[in-house]
């Protein structure tokens, strides 16, 4: 059986497992697939190509030996280059951080996908520590759109998305802050799953703002965003954050009808500032579930402030050592945005974690008469790289600040989200699928069966 | 607003030893208005005395 680009984890997994495709002839697809065109997107920072193989020759070995493979067996993928990869230093997209030790040790969820199966052929861009809706990096250059690669990936995990959008690796991991795993998913046209906060744990990965960080996975289909999600569920003592709860596998109930779910749109702020494909996706999803429900999140646009402000501060906090002895050695935009968050006075940050409270305290009560929420992932498709400006309900507005104005308000109180591709023309553009906490199995349901439907796929890469 | 927020600024960066460079200042100013202004919109929204920070969130 030979390779094709556009496998599915699943398919590959499934294909080794049944002796049709060894796990090595998987991993080599991915590293020649890799060398031929990471040198125009510039996803991998990192290509652990040894490793990989030796990996890989050990599950083929255990194969042919008898022995039970996971349920990811053979199947190549990437993280972001802020988790621990033992061996490398975890640079988190800095300069400064090259500096570091090798990790000694993977990160948590890096061990659990290699657990099942997985095969990690190496690290991927990112804006740097993660302070970037864009993708772009002034020290590795940016990730490019597989769509177009004159365009931004999105960011802070941009190579997670040019990965993935490319098909250089059928899964990749990535974090999100304030929409780092959304905002790529829709400019690069895949799934992206951002859990509830707390459920993956972030043990071994570079931090940005704690109360607020999350880690999760991207994949061209939603069973493979299942599978990768249910193999990293678990608790773990090194992270304090991560929960207690047993595992709650979601694989299983992909298929379940989505007919009894209350599905809404979410109003207000979520219907402002939007591009016409922005509103042309969630119509498009809205109508396929069939919804014209709008709910109204009230506050949204302030809980978005209340994000930017913990964001800022949380994270002039956590560099704020690096600042004083390397600041020339920042991104210089970065650089500037976290002195000024270093320079925000204590009690607006605090206002700022008690707005939070009461936000969610109004979300719960929206998620007792509604399952889903839908809201669009992006404003806009894919800017231009280096775009400055764009042109939102009449206002020019900075690129990089705007972005994110629809994922903040949700990862601000950690509800889980499944971000699905609507492949408009020509670019791709993501619709959020929003639910209570705890509720991934609903978000991939109804992702699984838009992707059923034919409302929701991941596009060939047609800029490659 | 400008000057006063450039006191400002020189105060912190003395408090904190957060060196900020004469060519950086512009930059730093600009991302220092938007996050008052940000922190302005939730620090005018009223709420009850008994409300408990989230600082490690739950959900």
């Amino acid at each position: 059986m030979t390779t094709k680009p556009e496998m599915t984890a699943s398919e590959i997994a499934s294909a080794v497992a049944g002796g049709k495709m060894s796990a090595l002839d998987a991993t080599e697809a991915a590293l020649a697939r890799i060398k031929q065109h990471d040198s125009v997107l510039n996803a991998f920072t990192d290509v652990t190509a040894e490793r990989a193989r030796a990996k890989a020759r050990a599950i083929d070995a255990d194969i042919a030996a008898g022995k039970r493979v996971g349920p990811l067996a053979g199947v190549p993928f990437a993280v972001k280059n802020l988790f621990d990869v033992a061996g490398l230093s975890t640079r988190a997209g800095s300069k400064i951080n090259r500096d570091l030790a090798p990790a000694k040790r993977d990160a948590t969820l890096i061990e659990r996908m290699e657990a099942a199966g997985a095969v990690l052929v190496g690290a991927l861009n990112m804006g740097e520590y993660a302070y970037d809706f864009t993708g772009e990096n002034v020290h590795d250059g940016p990730s490019r759109n597989p769509h177009d690669t004159t365009r931004m990936t999105g960011g802070s995990s941009g190579g997670s998305g040019s990965a993935v959008g490319g098909a250089l690796v059928p899964i990749a991991l990535g974090s999100d802050t304030n929409g780092s795993i959304r905002v790529p998913s829709s400019f690069c046209g895949i799934f992206g799953l951002k859990p509830t906060y707390g459920r993956l744990s972030r043990a071994r990965s570079f931090p940005f703002v704690a109360s607020l960080d999350h880690l999760g996975p991207f994949a061209r289909s939603v069973t493979d965003l299942a599978l990768a999600y249910d193999v990293m569920q678990g608790p773990d003592a090194d992270d304090a954050a991560c929960t207690t709860r047993g595992l709650e596998p979601t694989l299983p109930l992909l298929a379940n009808p989505v007919s009894d779910l209350r599905i809404a749109i979410a109003g207000g702020h979520f219907q402002k500032n939007v591009f016409p494909e922005a509103v042309e996706a969630v119509s498009r999803v809205a109508k396929a579930l069939g919804t014209t429900k709008v709910v109204d999140v009230p506050e949204a646009s302030r809980a978005r402030a209340a994000a930017y402000v913990i964001t800022t501060t949380e994270g002039a906090s956590l560099h704020l050592d690096r600042l004083r002895k390397r600041p020339n050695d920042f991104d210089p935009a970065v650089r500037d945005r976290l002195i000024a968050g270093a320079m925000v006075p204590a009690p607006l940050v605090d206002r700022a974690q008690k707005f939070r409270r009461w936000y969610r305290a109004q979300l719960v009560e929206i998620f007792k008469s509604v399952d889903v929420l839908l809201a669009p992932a992006t404003p806009c498709t894919a800017p231009k790289l280096g775009q400055m400006n764009f042109n939102l309900d009449g206002v020019e507005l900075p690129v990089r600040a705007n972005i994110g104005i629809h994922t903040q308000p949700i990862s601000f109180i950690g509800l889980p989200v499944v971000a699905v591709p609507v492949p408009l023309e020509p670019l791709p553009i993501g619709v959020q699928i929003i639910c209570a906490p705890w509720r991934e199995d609903i978000a991939l349901r109804v992702a699984h069966a838009l992707e059923k439907m034919g409302v929701v796929a991941a596009p060939a890469p047609r800029g490659i | 607003m400008a000057e006063s927020l450039d006191d400002y600024i020189d105060a912190v960066s003395r408090a904190l030893a957060l060196p900020v460079e004469e060519a950086w200042r512009p930059a730093v100013r600009a991302n220092l208005e938007v996050s008052l202004r940000l922190a302005r919109l939730v620090d005018e929204f009223a709420l009850p005395d008994e409300t408990e920070p989230a600082p490690i969130f739950t959900a």
